[in-house]
């Protein structure tokens, strides 16, 4: 069994919108994929079901091992244990300083603080934050707060990094450098990385495996893939 | 290990917690503080009039003079009679002879009196002590024993403790209800602070669930928040009740205005006194963030 599989799935919201449709996919460890698609295609549903934000409405999904769609409510920390989120609006705790928003995600585990601090910095290390430990969120540029909420979700050594238009609210040259930040986690570290965009430039710059929906089904899956405007 | 730092970590934070919302959190604290006062005011109330309640039983007693013509046959029936009433727990005979004889031993002064009579000219009355079920009944009880032939008085204690238990038992009363009344009003205040807190620290909360935080730990600051405000909550009462109770006691010299009502000692009670108003403190903490977790962290 891969890594991660969808099995057709479909997804329709409480309200009739039908966002997913008859998707089946496989990502095996340590690849890059692009999910990419107009706004409303469905691209941040398949992201939500990859760590149980939704169920499936039929179908199933697994990640990790992990049957998603039949996973009670109790448990679902155990899938998100395993992966990494990353989100288009950073997440971060505005109160709290570099290193203690991403140590942050390490205390549900009762580390030792010295362990703790170890697996931060390492973290900040591979985001290239290490000299802004003791800066505030608001005192960081957008590319380097995102790299602190990208910080966090690897503290944990996921086997996952799903990542939501990361660089949504970033001006190109900083989404290029978010962007190498992640394809170093993928690269050095071995996690697989999904990634939900629609930024045009950077798909066709990394040439990674492309996902192409369009409302609600998977209509093209090419590896080294190009945002082709025809596709769309 | 891990669990007791998690544990820690949670406390802290519950800790926190009260202190950012301090507001509100002291307007809860001084609610529970309130209650656990009137919570102390009746322990000590009901403690009180349980002890003199039962002391006053222990002591009295329905005296009943029986007819000097009644004959031995007479006074087995009247026995009877009265043992077949309910509220009655213990009749015992006690002969002229017998009463002679206890007084002549009190004093020489009766002991010089009394010898000069014999059984037949004894001036005294044989009699029946009976001790009461129900204190608050003996009137009743005395009253019935009155009707039966062949006994000429009956006597019991003072008419005005008996009003004033009535009295005392009315006080616990009230306060019960209000404790209760209190108790709940103080449980929803704590609920909804627990809840202003939750609602201030949703995003925290958001992101802790994405990180992989378990349901137990996410639930657990708040848990403590309502625990901990509730142990706030007890500290004034503890001090008003105990340093207040044992003021009283010395200023009233160990009784309440007559030599019958005995106070109890605070030494005996004041530490029972404090660990019932921290654990009714912290467990009606313990219940307001209880409703409110459930009611406002939903997975
Ligand atoms: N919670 C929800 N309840 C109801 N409908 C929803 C919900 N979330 C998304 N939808 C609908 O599902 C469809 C797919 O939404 P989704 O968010 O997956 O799109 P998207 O590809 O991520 O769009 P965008 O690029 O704008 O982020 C849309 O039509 C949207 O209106
Ligand atoms: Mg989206």
């Amino acid at each position: 069994m891969q890594l991660i599989e969808f099995k057709n799935v479909y997804k329709r919201y409480q309200n009739g919108v039908s966002a997913l449709c008859d998707v089946n996919l496989e990502i095996s460890k340590g690849e890059f994929v692009f999910i990419i698609g107009e706004s409303g295609s469905g691209k941040s549903t398949i992201i939500k079901l990859l760590y149980r934000q939704e169920k499936p409405t039929s179908g199933e999904v697994f990640v990790g091992g992990i049957n998603v769609a039949r996973l009670r409510n109790g448990k679902v920390y155990k899938l998100r244990r395993k992966l990494g989120v990353v989100f288009q609006d950073y997440k971060l705790l505005p109160k709290l300083t570099v290193y203690e928003n991403v140590a942050f995600a390490l205390e549900i585990y009762g580390l030792k603080k010295s362990e703790v601090r170890r697996r931060t910095l390492e973290a900040l290390e591979q985001v290239g934050l290490k000299d802004k430990l003791r800066s505030f969120p608001d005192e960081l540029a957008g590319g380097e707060q995102q790299r602190v909420s990208i910080a966090r979700a690897i503290v944990n050594n996921p086997k996952v990094l799903i990542c939501d238009e990361p660089t949504g609210n970033l001006d190109p040259k900083t989404s290029m450098e978010v962007m190498r930040v992640i394809e170093s986690i993928n690269n050095d570290l071995g996690t697989t990385v999904i990634m939900a965009t629609h930024d045009e430039k950077i798909v066709n710059k990394m040439k990674k495996r492309v996902v192409v929906i369009d409302k609600g089904l998977v209509v093209d899956d090419t590896m080294k893939g190009k945002y082709k405007n025809e596709t769309i | 290990m891990k669990p007791f730092r998690i544990l820690k970590s949670n406390f802290l934070e519950s800790f926190k917690g009260v202190f950012r919302n301090f507001s509100l959190s002291i307007a809860s604290i001084t609610c529970i503080t309130i209650t656990l006062i009137l919570v102390g005011f009746s322990i000590f109330v009901t403690l009180n009039v349980n002890n003199f309640t039962a002391e006053i039983e222990k002591d009295m007693t329905i005296v009943v003079f029986l007819d000097r013509k009644a004959s031995d046959e007479d006074i087995d029936a009247i026995k009877e009679k009265i043992e077949s009433l309910d509220n009655i727990k213990k009749i015992t005979f006690n002969s002229k002879e017998d009463v002679k004889k206890s007084m002549q031993k009190e004093s020489e002064i009766f002991n010089t009196i009394l010898s000069e009579y014999t059984e037949s000219n004894n001036p005294l009355q044989d009699s029946f002590l009976i001790k009461v079920e129900d204190i608050n009944r003996i009137g009743d009880t005395a009253n019935e024993i009155q009707t039966i032939e062949k006994i000429t008085l009956v006597k019991y204690g003072e008419g005005s403790v008996e009003e004033l238990v009535k009295i005392f038992d009315l006080v616990k009363k009230i306060t019960y209800i209000a404790v209760v009344a209190l108790v709940i009003v103080t449980a929803f205040l704590i609920s909804n602070t627990i809840k202003i807190t939750i609602q201030s620290r949703k995003r925290e909360i958001e992101i802790r669930r994405l990180v992989g935080a378990s349901n137990a730990f996410i639930r657990q600051p708040f848990f403590f928040e309502g625990i901990i405000i509730g142990f706030l909550g007890s500290i004034i009462p503890i001090a008003i009740c105990c340093f207040g109770y044992s003021y009283l006691y010395e200023r009233l010299g160990g009784k309440l205005f007559t030599e019958i009502i005995r106070l109890i000692d605070p030494k005996a009670i004041n530490y029972m006194v404090m660990v019932a108003l921290v654990v009714i403190g912290v467990v009606v903490g313990a219940l307001g963030s209880f409703r409110a977790v459930r009611k406002y962290l939903k997975v």
